[in-house]
């Protein structure tokens, strides 16, 4: 029984160690390539310029959302990209062959995406508190909409890189027709109370949505629904993005 | 050495009804075949035979359609990751990773085979200094010439010192330097450290070279398996006396009238086969002397595994 347990916990080490060490590779390799950049930095900085364009409202208010939304591109943005890489260069036949699980590439993919989009929105946050009047009043709720949302976004940029492609572009394509409609139904620039009815209706099916709440938590105002509940969806998001990517991928490596 | 079929579970690594399915090709037909542990076991087909399909298969990069694939008894499929932990490979495309340098690619590999911190840098640079690259550990991948990636894909292979290597074509394409290294080392792992080795080549003077039995692959199915020797006797028929000349090259129609054989014609002179050399080769002598034909050379040949490829395939195009 014992060794069971101990035969268990090593193999838990190996497929730790071995997400590890790819997600180190990851952010090595892919940080600085030009789609990551263009998609998970560039895209929502102009998504943003353009729709604060067209609002008067001060921009204290805008901070939570655009917090949320840069977590959202940015965390999303390196998963997709990577399997196709991948693929493309042959290196994930390398990766398939060496002990590493499938599962331990993944969340290798899915924590470098974590980890990218967490330490970049930590630009706009500063930005936002540098600049505007926002304030943080509650940081629990703005450290686990932060962390939580890296997670729920970067278990779905992985789950998107599924399809048997070795092409990035076709992924990112099918990642942005994903993403986009995102935005307008999680009440990032719009409070949820304001949203139409059938974007209300749509909201609680975004993971962007329980972030955007958190933050907004975090900044002071009242949340929506409630930190449990934007931390338990956050996480149920995360989980069952991973395990759905986990099995179309294994579907795809099956082909 | 035991050139014979090891049992599947004790064999360091084991075929057994290996099938692939591509859609409605079939890729690998019900391949059989186990490998001694220290021994160099040499996979040989034409383009399309389904060589690399199979060692993708028995590393575990692509799933069987049918069968099992083993590696030090384990089953690939069944626990991919402890079966990995023994393995080496070097796949027939090169897929270093273009924007790492030299060492982190080698040390991406040490850490994901669990070699121990306090080794792995250590165990890393002494690869690369074994195989040439030790000025090249903070060039990136990508400034490597097709040769040196080889040798680096050899160190990625080499670094968590597996007990089973797998090499796919791995000399294919490279300068004559690169590739007497790599049959080098491959060769002295085996001598020295026992390693199993399990090669996939075109290369038939590599084959015969490196390899204590080879396996021929044709159309998916494993059409022989043998030692280089056994298999050469197979093709007896192949045998064959080269005679060469010094001025005009007399036709062997004239010179052997009466014998019906095969001949090849060669720049300046021709091959005949026969089974019994020897004997030719004396009546050639003596035909030639009798109309005056001023013979330069007149040797016997044994075949070559090169003959057994292209009597067992068909397949007259293989490289030397």
């Amino acid at each position: 029984m014992r060794s069971t347990e101990a035969g268990r916990l090593d193999a838990w080490r190996l497929h730790l160690r071995c997400a590890w060490a790819i997600g180190k590779k990851n952010a090595r390799v892919y940080y600085l390539k030009g789609p990551v950049i263009s998609f998970g930095i560039v895209f929502p900085v102009f998504f943003y310029l353009a729709f604060a364009a067209g609002h008067d409202a001060p921009p204290a208010t805008m901070v939570p959302g655009i917090v949320a939304m840069a977590l959202f591109f940015t965390a999303s943005a390196v998963g997709p990209l990577v399997t196709p890489w991948e693929r493309q260069a042959r290196t994930y036949e390398r990766l398939v062959t060496s002990p590493a699980s499938l599962g331990a590439i993944l969340a290798g993919d899915a924590g470098a995406g974590a980890a990218f989009g967490a330490l970049l929105a930590l630009l706009p946050l500063a930005g936002g508190l540098a600049l505007t009047s926002a304030a943080v009043v509650d940081p629990i709720a703005l450290v686990a909409g932060w962390l939580l949302g890296a997670l729920a976004f970067a278990t779905l940029g992985v789950l998107l890189a599924a399809p048997a492609t070795d092409t990035p572009s076709q992924v990112m394509m099918l990642s942005n027709l994903v993403r986009l409609p995102l935005i307008f139904i999680s009440g990032v620039f719009v409070p949820h109370d304001q949203m139409p009815v059938w974007g209300q209706w749509l909201s609680p099916l975004s993971p962007l949505s329980y972030c955007a709440d958190l933050m907004r938590v975090g900044f002071g105002a009242a949340p929506h629904w409630s930190v449990a509940v934007d931390a338990a969806a956050l996480m149920g998001f995360t989980m069952a993005f991973g395990w759905i990517a986990l099995l179309l991928h294994q579907r795809t490596l099956r082909r | 050495m035991n050139l014979g079929a090891p049992g599947s579970e004790t064999a360091a690594l084991a075929a057994e009804g290996l099938t692939r399915r591509f859609g409605d090709r079939l890729a690998v037909d019900r391949i059989d075949f186990s490998v001694s542990h220290g021994e160099i076991f040499g996979l040989l087909g034409p383009n399309g035979a389904g060589k690399s399909t199979t060692v993708r298969m028995l590393t575990g990069y692509l799933a069987p359609t049918a069968g099992r694939a083993r590696v030090e008894g384990i089953d690939v499929a069944v626990e991919p990751c402890r079966a990995r932990r023994h393995i080496g490979v070097v796949p027939e495309e090169a897929n270093v990773y273009s924007d790492l340098s030299v060492l982190h690619n080698v040390l991406l590999m040490a850490e994901l085979h669990g070699v121990p911190r306090a080794e792995r840098e250590r165990r890393c640079r002494d690869l690369l200094a074994a195989f040439g690259l030790d000025g090249r550990a903070a060039q990136g991948g990508r400034e490597l010439s097709k040769g040196l990636r080889q040798r680096l894909m050899l160190c990625m292979a080499l670094v968590s010192e597996p007990s089973v290597l797998f090499l796919d074509e791995p000399t294919s394409g490279l300068d004559v330097a690169s590739a007497h290294l790599i049959r080098d080392v491959v060769a002295q792992l085996n001598r020295e450290c026992g390693m199993t080795v399990l090669l996939t080549t075109h290369n038939m003077a590599e084959a015969e070279t490196l390899c204590h039995r080879v396996g021929i692959l044709r159309e998916g199915r494993l059409a022989a398996i043998d030692t280089p020797a056994a298999l050469r006797r197979r093709v007896a028929s192949r045998r064959s006396v080269v005679a060469t000349f010094t001025g005009a090259v007399p036709d062997p129609a004239t010179v052997l009238p009466a014998i019906d054989i095969e001949t090849a014609p060669l720049p300046a002179g021709w091959r005949v086969y026969a089974a019994e050399p020897g004997p030719l080769a004396q009546h050639i002598a003596v035909r030639c002397a009798a109309l005056g034909a001023e013979l330069a050379s007149l040797n016997t040949f044994e075949p070559s595994l090169e003959d057994v490829f292209v009597s067992i395939t068909g397949e007259a195009d293989a490289q030397h």
